[in-house]
């Protein structure tokens, strides 16, 4: 019954601690333009807006959407703005697909963006509430607990880890838009370099960032007709469940599991592993990519690190997984989603420049979000669905 | 397009502020009653949009503990938006609309009394040149009202009128905070509050929450005897800069109603969200809504006006007055931003 949905454009801005150069306007508009301009689109050609970001007090600005409007080119149209925790840049992407599949509009602009410089996310992650637990400890913190209840379980080397770190910050340096880049990398100083939230290490650790990112989406017959080769979206799917219960289990949440089974039964998907050619995961802490690699159904229970470790999800892997160098190394965190979403459709555009992946026709892009309570996915290809 | 209708709708009794409940406990009720009347067991709606604003709560992620108050077990096909209910709604109309699902709930909640609601919708305005001089809604408003009288579209009189008029028809609505008889010519000797805005035509600050359950035509007829059926639903944006727009029109609005489908006219009511009374004069230009549509029979934003939530109660107050058989077309609007920025129309029909 939906209509087709393809990417015919995308944009993201240079992720950097401080886009001192650009005010929120600028850095949206510099997402958009690169997005329209890859389209061989304009401003007139958009129906429709979706914009997305994580919490307003990230730059302490109350729904900005309103202001930014005026530079996005949305007077006289639709806006929606999404706010779904950390995988809101994915599901903003969700939204804005809906409203081609629905057959609403036939081509949609959507845009996720964060500007942590001003202000600053760990105070607004942290804020006490009278009669309500806190962690004070912002994201690093909450999540430490998690990745040792990971270990614990699956037995895991100690530097799977830092692997994982390795791996995503040399693919970095193949990424002209990322923000970290350190050029002599290696194992060594990951290791050494200070623990954060035991076992979470400083160069573990993704960076605040400033960034945008930008997606044009068509129907089926303007993606057809479009300048460069679109990515058609195969499938998409959303989930969430409650911060705490007895009994959640927040290492490997259900609501991520049903997400990936929802995503690939949409998308016609039996065995992932073999049928998904390279994937773009939400991963902020190094860990978080052996836990999401089994999540998500590519590895048992238990033994995601063992990819990791077989150097499965490297550039020249089986299923390479971060190629952009990840959020490790860009973290603009509304559009932190978005940016997998955009990696896994430049991907099947053949468009990734030097972390390309040979080949790649089926791509994963991965967003979670809160207490590892919110995804979003979807499954793009060079060919229709 | 597939036929969509609303099953349900349920609404806290507002207060100018609760004291006792947060916003899941708030939320509690109004959900299970939204889920029980439309006859779709909770587990069976396929889909779940919330709309809620963070800067009513004082914390980043306040959406999140909303989930808590769903009963998101087994995981749900969940999305929220940063903005007034309506908008939720729409979401969900647009996921029904993709065939993903048949069946969708939509919410918002808010708290306003916790701080000072004018000044906090001052953090909505552009940080580098608007928010620095500090305009906060009221006064917007009131430079807003200052270009209709200046344009001679409307007066002072008449914006006392439509405040006498919600209260008077707010004695009807148990859920309203602001209600009685008000003699006009009483309240235009109040003071100034923002000139030429006087109390009575500033909405009350107001906490409160509400919920809709929504679904596709073949599960509505099916569960439903009486389903209201959205028969149109658009939603448009005016710049936001206020300088560069005629304050005295909505061109958003009149665009979002015709894409809606106000051409055809025929409604019996129309529920607005002119969160100041002026505000209504406007709206009802851009609508082209005659002295035959009968105005905000709930009591409208001027008798409560829960904040993230007044756009949705809109639509559910349209809703309300076809299920009591007081309307059978009837017009539901919703706003946000200042100066009535943005704009979304819903046209509402009994069977």
């Amino acid at each position: 019954m939906a209509e087709l949905c393809g990417v015919v454009g995308i944009g993201q801005t240079k992720h950097d601690a401080k886009r001192l150069d650009v005010s929120q306007v600028g850095l949206v508009r510099e997402a958009a333009l690169r997005a329209l301009e890859d389209a061989q689109l304009t401003w007139s050609d958009i129906d429709a807006v979706v914009i997305g970001k994580a919490p307003d007090l990230f730059e302490g600005v109350m729904m900005p959407e309103l202001f930014l409007a005026d530079a996005l080119g949305c007077a006289g149209k639709p806006m929606l703005r999404v706010h779904t925790a950390g995988s809101v840049g994915g599901s903003t992407a969700v939204v804005a697909a809906s409203l081609v599949q629905a057959g609403i509009h036939d081509r949609v602009l959507t845009v996720a963006y964060e500007k942590q410089s001003e202000s600053n996310a760990m105070w607004a992650l942290s804020i006490k509430i009278p009669f309500s637990a806190t962690v004070v400890a912002g994201a690093g913190g909450y999540f430490a607990p998690l990745i040792r209840g990971y270990m614990m379980r699956s037995g895991a080397p100690d530097d799977t880890g830092i692997r994982v770190a390795l791996k995503d910050r040399l693919n970095a340096l193949k990424n002209p838009n990322a923000h970290l880049k350190f050029p002599d990398i290696d194992f060594d100083q990951i290791q050494g370099s200070p623990m954060l939230w035991d076992p979470i290490r400083f160069l573990e650790t993704c960076p605040s960032s400033d960034g945008a990112c930008a997606l044009v989406l068509s129907s089926e017959k303007l993606a057809e007709q479009a300048a460069t080769k679109p990515a058609w979206v195969h499938a998409t799917a959303m989930r969430s469940e409650p911060t705490s219960f007895a009994g959640r289990d927040q290492v490997n949440p259900q609501a991520g599991k049903d997400c990936a089974a929802e995503l690939y039964k949409k998308a016609g998907i039996t065995r992932p592993r073999e049928e998904i050619d390279c994937a773009e995961i939400y991963v902020p802490f190094s860990w978080f990519e052996p836990m999401w690699m089994e999540n998500l159904g590519f590895a048992e229970e238990g033994t995601g690190w063992k990819m990791t470790y077989e150097g499965a999800t490297a550039l020249d892997g089986d299923l390479p997984v971060n190629m952009s160098g990840g959020v490790l190394s860009s973290n603009p965190i509304g559009a932190s989603g978005m940016l997998r979403f955009a990696e896994a459709a430049m991907q099947v555009r053949g468009q990734a420049g030097e972390h390309q992946v040979a080949g790649a026709k089926k791509a994963l892009g991965h967003a979670y979000g809160g207490g590892s309570q919110y995804f979003s996915m979807w499954i793009v290809g060079d060919e229709k669905p | 397009m597939r036929d969509v209708a609303i099953l349900s709708y349920a609404q806290t009794k507002y207060t100018a502020h609760e004291k006792a409940r947060n916003e899941v406990e708030m939320l509690m009720p109004v959900l299970s009653e939204a889920v029980e009347k439309s006859g779709i067991p909770r587990k069976e709606i396929g889909f779940t949009c919330s709309g809620s604003t963070d800067y009513l709560a004082g914390q980043s992620f306040s959406f999140v503990m909303a989930v808590d108050a769903v009963g998101a077990w087994p995981p749900i096909r969940e999305s929220h938006v940063e903005m007034d209910g309506a908008w939720a709604l729409y979401e969900c109309w647009v996921k029904i609309q993709t065939g993903e699902v048949d069946s969708a709930l939509a919410f918002s909640f808010g708290r306003a009394s916790m701080g000072d609601l004018p000044s906090v919708l001052t953090m909505q305005l552009d940080p580098y040149v608007l928010q620095p001089l500090h305009p906060d809604a009221t006064s917007l408003a009131a430079l807003q009202a200052r270009a209709l009288l200046d344009a001679g579209k409307s007066s002072e009189q008449e914006w006392a009128e439509i405040a006498a008029r919600s209260l008077r028809d707010a004695k009807d609505n148990p859920d309203a905070i602001r209600k009685g008889d008000a003699d006009v010519a009483a309240l235009l000797k109040e003071p100034y509050v923002a000139s030429p805005l006087r109390a009575h035509t500033l909405p009350p600050v107001t906490d409160g929450a509400a919920a809709m359950v929504i679904a596709a035509g073949d599960v509505a007829r099916k569960v439903s005897e009486k389903p209201v059926w959205i028969r149109g639903i658009d939603h448009r944006l005016d710049p936001h800069m206020p300088g560069v727009r005629d304050l005295t029109v909505s061109p958003s609005t009149a665009k979002a109603g015709e894409k809606a489908g106000t051409g055809q006219g025929g409604f019996d009511i129309a529920e607005l969200y002119a969160p100041f009374a002026p505000q209504e004069i406007i709206l009802r230009e851009a609508l082209g809504l005659g002295d035959g549509v009968r105005i905000n029979p709930s009591g409208g934003p001027l008798a409560a006006h829960p904040m993230m939530v007044a756009g949705l109660a809109r639509v559910g107050e349209a809703a309300r007055q076809i299920w009591s058989g007081k309307a059978g077309r009837a017009l539901a609007h919703a706003t946000q931003g200042p100066c009535l920025q943005q704009n979304l129309v819903t046209i509402l029909e009994a069977e």
